[in-house]
């Protein structure tokens, strides 16, 4: 049982308790992803193409993250050099759509758990 | 060939007709069907296979997103090149007008394209990184300059993107 079904269940005791008239038992909806999951940092890589211009990559990351053009310039840089380069992490969500827009402009970009 | 900005248009025009029939390729170009690789690249994975529920989600919501767009872009690119439609003959005199507005399908459209060539002639980096290769001597030839031609567009666009000079580049 999940820490929230558990709070759930004491609530509905002590309920019980105090007055037995009570509403029904909501309905639980099922979490497609664990507690922990979510918890775990994502990071956008963005990942070396030999085809994609390295103005229109710094162009790519301004737009996208709202970078200054030197930032923007040493991902790209870094990208270039190294093949690849971390532009951002947080919540998988937002990694997700990050990594949709740069797709949408078709740069080669994945996510990945950090760590 | 020359190229340069009229206020809220680009403008490219003294075609010849080799230059202007690789300009009316461009959407035809960013077709990757038939070609498994040119697919693979423009629909490349959003996270490693291990990942399966991102790699499914993506493939059944996202995707069609992004063939929507990348479709959206390649048609407004091929809308502009109707203006060379039956200008065959004096192409010199032609003047392809390109809104600014459209300046972004028109890099998407020219992306596409380009990935869509190297894919599917698998090109090396160091033929990609080979921008001064001639004459051309064989169709792979033809293709390395037309993503060579395709980028030169690219740069153009994203300098008048950036607020850069006006003026006349050959």
């Amino acid at each position: 049982m999940s820490q929230s079904e558990r709070s759930l269940s004491s609530m509905r005791v002590l309920d019980e308790k105090a007055n037995p008239l009570t509403v029904e038992d909501p309905a639980l909806e099922e979490e497609t992803r664990g507690e922990e999951e979510l918890d775990v940092p994502w990071q956008v890589v963005v990942h070396n193409d030999p085809v994609n211009l390295m103005t229109y990559v710094t162009i790519v990351f301004q737009r996208v993250f709202g970078y200054p053009r030197e930032k923007a310039e040493r991902h790209m840089l870094e990208v270039h050099h190294k093949g690849r380069s971390i532009l951002w992490s947080g919540m998988r969500e937002r990694a997700e759509l990050y990594v949709q827009q740069l797709h949408g402009y078709l740069l080669l970009a994945t996510i990945e758990k950090v760590g | 060939m020359k190229i340069c900005r009229h206020g809220d248009e680009l403008e490219i025009f003294d075609l010849d007709p080799f230059l202007a029939e690789l300009l009316r390729q461009i959407p035809a170009s960013a077709n990757p069907e038939g070609a498994p690789a040119a697919e693979q690249r423009l629909f490349s994975a959003p996270a490693d296979a291990s990942e399966k529920e991102i790699c499914t989600e993506w493939k059944l919501y996202v995707e069609p997103e992004l063939r929507r767009l990348f479709r959206s872009a390649t048609e407004t690119v091929a809308a502009d090149l109707a203006q060379l439609n039956g200008k065959e003959e004096f192409f010199e005199n032609c003047i392809l007008r390109i809104p600014t507005l459209h300046a972004d399908a028109w890099l998407n459209a020219l992306n596409q394209a380009r990935l869509v060539i190297a894919a599917r002639c698998n090109f090396t980096d160091g033929e990609l990184c080979d921008h001064y290769r001639s004459p051309i001597g064989s169709r792979r030839d033809l293709s390395l300059f037309q993503v060579n031609f395709y980028g030169l567009l690219q740069e153009f666009i994203l300098r008048e993107l950036s607020g850069g000079p006006e003026r006349n580049s050959d």
